[in-house]
């Protein structure tokens, strides 16, 4: 799932509930999330293995 | 005006100068005069206090010397079990929770001779660091009754900021002790991770977690880190001489956001300790500017699995601030979990890597002083930024990497408020930490 996936469909699970106030909160989240998947931290399935 | 520290007390007990029950009364007498103004306690246990400081004079009397902390008065933030009390966690959530045991920290403070006054005011579960959030209102900081004492651990900092007791124990995070150890002007320690039990501790986030003291020195810190740590005898506190201390400073990141008056006096400190003769060198740690990142990942993780159950079953019993967060906490996927505990991984190994050669990485430990209740941004030179953000950036990264931590006061603003430098120990290192602590403390005046 890309994050402006995870994103709206946060936002909409939350209006859902009766909080729309979170829709900022998941917006300054989202931008965090961004930031964490872009350093690639960690291995993946299509890249060298782990030592 | 000095605070009356353990130590001095400790001499002074024992010249028969004063008793523990003197030293109860006096802190119960403060608690009496200024705790509705200052909020630091939210359970005051006078009668117990007063029965168990007349049992310590006993002791002592009669031979019998439990050591440092014998008859010393502590307040325990209220997230520590003690049996019989609530352990409220500063949330209408916890309601009629009443501890049947001591936590094992709070056992081993009782066997080491102290006396629990009470149990002081937090950030509601240990998640703000302003001590706003709390279902007891907000705890004031005695320096300036305007301002925050920081948080979590702020009615802890507060009582002893205000000689409410002599101590305080505390947790921290991502940085909930030495936050507001700064923002009082007092000694706070974050040892290294799991070196003092947190069970019988109301969690945040388990992998993040540190048990500590608040104190009013770096010696004082140390007779409470050996009560907490095990039952051995104290040993005495040797301090590295500033001529052998080695200490490295990561300026970028760490020294790039910081108001003037917290920029100068840990400049200041820096150039005294190198011009008495410390060694001191630059370090970088590479992946910085992704600590809040990789750590809000986590804390969010774990505190939203802790706090899951009463957020359906009892939304209302949250103060606002904190339900909203923790809702938020709620979105976190695992697949973003897994990386961000992959970054924890990566800056480990690069504090690691930057503590090679040094005794201790040495960097402020707020980047501001302690801020007016209700602010909820700050200005910082030419950024305006949320005070919880700036709060934790420069704590943080030791709860993550589980490295020693220290905050001890380095100089004032010009508005008179205390800023803090901190200090993070080799891994594993709580007690040569300290020693290097108290060698910069001598160094700087202390």
């Amino acid at each position: 799932m890309t994050i402006e996936e995870w994103l709206k469909a946060a936002i909409a699970d939350a209006e859902r509930r009766g909080l729309p106030e979170l829709k900022p909160l998941l917006e300054a989240l989202a931008q965090a999330t961004r930031a964490l998947r872009a350093a690639r931290f960690g291995g993946q399935a299509h890249g060298p293995a782990e030592h | 005006m000095a605070l009356l520290s353990i130590d001095t007390f400790a001499r002074r007990l024992r010249a028969r100068e004063i008793s523990a029950v003197d030293m109860i009364d006096t802190c119960l007498r403060r608690i009496e005069a200024s705790n509705t103004r200052l909020n630091a306690y939210i359970l005051v246990m006078a009668d117990e206090a007063r029965r168990q400081a007349a049992e310590a004079d006993r002791e002592l009397a009669a031979g019998v010397d439990r050591g440092p902390l014998h008859g010393v008065p502590i307040s325990v933030k209220d997230i520590f079990d003690v049996a019989g009390t609530v352990t409220t966690a500063a949330s209408r959530v916890r309601e009629g929770l009443v501890a049947e045991h001591d936590a094992p920290v709070i056992a081993r403070l009782r066997h080491a001779g102290a006396i629990i006054v009470g149990k002081t005011n937090l950030h509601e579960f240990a998640f703000g660091t302003t001590n706003e959030d709390s279902a007891f209102g907000p705890a004031r900081n005695p320096l300036d009754e305007t301002r925050s004492p920081g948080g979590s651990s702020g009615g802890s900092a507060a009582s002893v900021a205000a000689e409410m007791a002599l101590g305080t124990l505390g947790t921290d995070t991502g940085g909930s002790i030495r936050i507001p150890a700064a923002a009082c002007g007092l000694v706070g320690l974050k040892p290294a991770y799991g070196e003092l039990p947190a069970s019988g501790v109301v969690p945040l986030s388990r992998t993040l977690d540190h048990v500590g003291p608040i104190a009013a020195s770096v010696t004082d810190a140390w007779h409470m880190f050996h009560a907490l740590h095990d039952r051995a005898p104290v040993k005495p506190l040797a301090p590295t001489p500033v001529r052998a201390l080695r200490l490295a400073v990561p300026r970028r990141y760490f020294c790039e956001l910081l108001d003037d008056d917290v920029r100068s006096a840990f400049e200041a400190a820096v150039e005294k300790l190198g011009r008495d003769g410390a060694t001191i060198v630059d370090v970088d740690i590479p992946h910085a500017s992704l600590i809040a990142t990789v750590y809000l990942h986590i804390v969010f993780g774990d505190a939203a699995a802790y706090h899951a159950d009463t957020l359906d079953a009892m939304p209302e019993r949250y103060t606002p601030n904190v339900r909203l967060r923790l809702e938020m906490a709620r979105y976190v996927t695992a697949e973003d979990y897994v990386r961000a505990l992959d970054g924890r991984r990566t800056l480990t190994r690069e504090v690691n890597e930057a503590l090679t050669g040094s005794d201790a990485l040495m960097l402020p430990t707020l980047p501001i002083v302690a801020p007016p209740i209700g602010a909820t941004t700050v200005q910082v030179g030419a950024v305006r930024e949320a005070v919880r953000t700036v709060m934790l950036r420069l704590t943080q990264l030791f709860n993550l990497t589980g490295h020693p931590a220290v905050s001890l006061p380095c100089g004032t603003s010009e508005s008179g408020l205390p800023c803090g430098l901190q200090l993070a120990g080799v891994a594993g290192q709580t007690r040569t930490l300290l020693q290097v602590a108290r060698g910069v403390e001598m160094a700087l005046g202390g």
